[in-house]
């Protein structure tokens, strides 16, 4: 059975007096992949971004490693191996899509690969854009690209990080069915390499197929975990979504 | 020497002054912490405002806040050109940050060259019948040049709250910045709604800027020393809300009227910068912030 | 290889400006070609925070003005030497740089934005009541006689500022090739994603703020054996500000190049334009231009000759 990853241990958030994060926990294992659902305004972005470091949170632990990185600055989680994903994408707007892997190519993996040269970022970002099938657009100004492209480029950059876990943040959202299928694919390539990926989707069918556990965020609260089968058979679930 | 009259009459000084100072804030409550336009070029929009006034004073020896009610529809109207060529050029585009900014920073110079080249350097100011007076309460004294002016911004404030808390135009100019969507769903456009709000921001710097040269002399410069005035007040009172601009307006006029008083008057000016910068570092979303 | 020729052609300008001063020619052309030098320190030094990093500064007056009058109190009290002059100002007015960044940048840009503006009027309002250096009413230095092989004064001050004009843009152009360079674009670019991918904004960002600063500190150090008269009014001038924005932003941000040429062709202008018109009516003309600028051509004229001329590599 594989180490515990991600350990969320009684996280909460406030924004002013909205509690957007009631004391959640959760645990992601090594290699896992892991769904992360709920209605709208559950608080899954505002958990992502607690776990990531771009928000602070205002109470509870977040442990990666087993190394409590609570208070450390997003760059620096980053650097010990936690990437992800922009609802929206986030590129950057004046370099090409090459370019924009070579940011993280050169500031966040290095720190984990004790100790490689920094030559041959362009190669290694190649590699990569190879990988999520972008490699033609390589030279293209990043906001060229149409939907799909920009959210490639988005996987492929939180890619270029080298991480250990790579979160994903509604990477499928407005995308038509093959679509969906292409992102999958890259998703399962990825964790086949033995990245570990929390998925945050309201695509179901996507959902359902890719994640061995599923967490359902409900007002700030965790709801329901289990397998894909158990939540979907889940009343709780059913409320949460439809209402009563 | 220190008495508690004398205190006693800076401190209600700094109180007048403060109501004067929300009627130089508002506008950027409005412009800055409701609708997101960081609009540095508004205190040179009030300065503006102070040599209309100051134009139809000795030209037509109009009282100078009946001018500034009188111009408040043009400036209005300045609002929404300016604002049309902001949305234009840099909202749109996502590029508001950098290149907002410099337009605006341009905007200001322009004007105050513009006035300087006009009017020129010499100190301008107006006769009303009413400067130059002051009551007497016990004893404190009360230059009827302050009241006036602080008496006028306290109704800017109170019409400014209304507007905002009852209308819905003014409600959707609260919410804009927060929920476009709900805006739309409504059948209102965020980009007109936004368009009225800074017009009535600039608006409001019509009758702002004839309140300033009642208080004393203008001259095309001085609107440097309000840009450090208004962004602390707006950031200590809270991004957009109306009540604390007037909070942290009259805590700002106290703070530089006892500063003045007791240390000397070119101090004054590094009172502001000094709360804007406690401010940020503090409570960035000051007292009463959202 | 790479590295050679900007090296070599940076070198030569120095060396072009020295034969310069040799060949004599009228004093007043040292005086104004001084000031445009100057103002390719200055507008490098903006562009590094501004166009590259993405974070507007204001107050540009006030970094100069501290170069200045570090200069005029080591002045007065050691009879420093200009090179320690130029350290000194640079230091003091990098530190400045580190210490407004620090209570500043960690919230939006804007802040830091409105921050430097009224810095400038507080420092100046420091400047006119500390009487150590003459107040309102300014202080007269006296200048050296003539240096080593110089005619005059000034001609070896000129000298200096091309040499220290070279230095800054040498340092903008390793900057922006470098590591931190791209870092800093990222910055730019969105700063949220930036920091998501592991590049340490805060520091980077204070990085820029203090090396921007104490190249502007670098370009008042001179200052006061130029003037012979230092006084607030004139330190802390309107002008700088205006100028070391407009010159960036007209020429083109994300190089080292576009301020340059900024400066050159700005700067140039306005000293003819001196003679002819009022400074008022310059500033406004500058103000007018820059506006055009920011929103008709927003790449500058960089920019422009880009979309004239196709790729271009700097």
């Amino acid at each position: 059975m594989a180490g515990t990853l991600l350990d969320v241990q009684n996280v909460t958030k406030r924004f002013g007096g909205f509690t957007a994060l009631n004391e959640v926990n959760l645990q992601v294992h090594e290699g896992e992949r892991f769904g992360l659902i709920g209605p709208n305004g559950s608080g899954k972005t505002t958990l992502i971004n607690c776990v990531s470091g771009s928000l602070p949170n205002d109470g509870g632990r977040v442990l990666f490693q087993g190394r409590d990185i609570t208070g450390l600055p997003a760059h620096q989680r980053t650097r010990l191996g936690i990437a992800r994903t922009f609802q929206i994408p986030k590129p950057f707007p004046s370099m090409t899509v090459l370019q924009n892997l070579c940011i993280p190519l050169e500031y966040a993996a290095p720190a984990r690969s004790h100790g490689a040269p920094r030559d041959d970022v362009a190669a290694e970002a190649m590699e990569i854009l190879r990988l999520i099938g972008l490699q033609a657009k390589a030279d293209v100004p990043s906001i060229g690209l149409n939907q799909i492209e920009m959210r490639k480029l988005e996987l492929a950059r939180a890619m270029a990080a080298k991480p250990r876990l790579l979160i994903s943040d509604e990477a499928m959202a407005g995308l038509s069915s093959a679509e969906v299928d292409d992102i999958l694919a890259n998703l399962f390539a990825l964790n086949e390499r033995g990245i570990t990926i929390i998925m945050i989707e309201h695509i179901m069918r996507a959902v359902m197929r890719f994640s061995e556990r599923i967490i359902v965020l409900d007002a700030g609260e965790k709801i329901a975990e289990g397998t894909p089968d158990q939540i979907l058979h889940n009343p709780a679930v059913e409320k949460a979504y439809l209402g009563e | 020497m220190f008495s508690f009259d004398l205190l006693l009459n800076v401190v209600v000084a700094g109180v007048l002054l403060g109501g004067f100072y929300a009627a130089v804030s508002l506008g950027i409550s409005l412009s800055f912490g409701l609708l997101d336009v960081v609009n540095i070029a508004h205190p040179v929009f009030v300065i503006l405002g102070s040599y209309a006034a100051y134009a139809a004073n000795s030209s037509f020896g109009l009282d100078p806040i009946l001018t500034g009610v009188l111009f408040t529809p043009l400036f209005y109207l300045l609002g929404v050109a300016v604002y049309r060529v902001y949305y234009a050029s840099f909202e749109k585009k996502g590029e508001e940050s950098l290149r907002g900014l410099v337009f605006f920073f341009g905007l200001m110079f322009i004007i105050e060259v513009a006035l300087l080249l006009t009017f020129g350097v010499d100190y301008r100011l107006v006769e009303a019948s009413y400067i130059g007076e002051s009551l007497r309460i016990g004893s404190i004294g009360i230059a009827l040049r302050l009241l006036v002016p602080c008496l006028v911004g306290l109704l800017m404030t109170a019409g400014l709250y209304l507007f905002l808390g009852k209308t819905f135009y003014g409600k959707a100019v609260m919410g804009v910045s927060q929920d476009s969507l709900a805006l739309r769903l409504m059948g209102a456009d965020p980009i007109r709604i936004k368009t009225i709000g800074f017009g009535l921001a600039i608006a409001t710097a019509s009758l702002a800027g004839a309140l300033l040269i009642l208080i004393g002399p203008v001259e095309p410069s001085i609107g440097r020393e309000y840009i450090g005035r208004v962004f602390a007040i707006t950031v200590l009172g809270g991004m957009g809300s109306i009540g604390g601009t007037l909070v942290a307006s009259i805590i700002l006029g106290v703070a530089e009227s006892l500063m003045s008083t007791f240390s000397g008057p070119s101090w004054a000016v590094a009172v502001s910068f000094s709360i804007l910068l406690v401010g940020l570092a503090v409570r960035p979303a000051g007292l009463f912030g959202r | 290889m790479k590295r050679a020729v900007p090296l070599a052609t940076g070198l030569g300008v120095v060396v072009v400006a020295l034969l310069l001063t040799r060949l004599g020619g009228n004093p007043y052309y040292y005086f104004a070609a001084y000031v445009i030098f100057q103002y390719v320190v200055l507008a490098t030094a903006w562009n590094i925070l501004g166009g590259y990093t993405g974070y507007v500064n204001f107050g540009s007056a006030a970094f100069f003005a501290l170069g200045a009058y570090t200069a005029v109190v080591l002045i007065l009290q050691f009879k420093a030497p200009l090179p320690v002059l130029i350290l000194a100002g640079g230091l003091v007015a990098g530190f400045l740089g580190l210490g407004i960044g620090y209570l500043t940048l960690r919230l939006r840009g804007v802040f830091f934005s409105i921050a430097t503006l009224a810095l400038a009027v507080v420092l100046q309002t420091m400047v006119v009541n500390w009487e150590y250096v003459g107040g309102a009413r300014g202080i007269n230095v006296v200048r050296p006689a003539a240096i080593l092989w110089f005619r005059t004064y000034v001609e070896f001050l000129f000298v200096v500022m091309v040499l220290l004009a070279v230095v800054s843009a040498t340092v903008a152009w390793w900057l922006q090739h470098s590591w931190i360079g791209r870092g800093l674009a990222a910055i730019r670019d969105n700063e949220e994603a930036a920091e998501c991918m592991g590049v340490p904004t805060l520091r980077l960002k204070l990085f820029a703020t203090t090396v921007s600063g104490f190249l502007m500190g670098v370009a008042g150090a001179p200052f006061p054996y130029y003037v012979t008269l230092v006084e607030p009014a004139s330190a802390f001038d309107l002008n700088y500000a205006v100028n070391s924005l407009a010159m960036p932003m007209i020429g083109g941000t994300t190089t080292w190049v576009g301020p340059v040429i900024g400066a050159v062709l700005l700067g140039t202008a306005q000293q003819v334009a001196t003679v002819t018109i009022s400074s008022a009516l310059n500033l406004l003309i500058v103000g007018v231009v820059l506006v055009a600028f920011v929103i008709l051509a927003p790449q500058g004229i960089v920019g422009l000759a880009r979309k004239v001329w196709g790729g271009r590599a700097t």
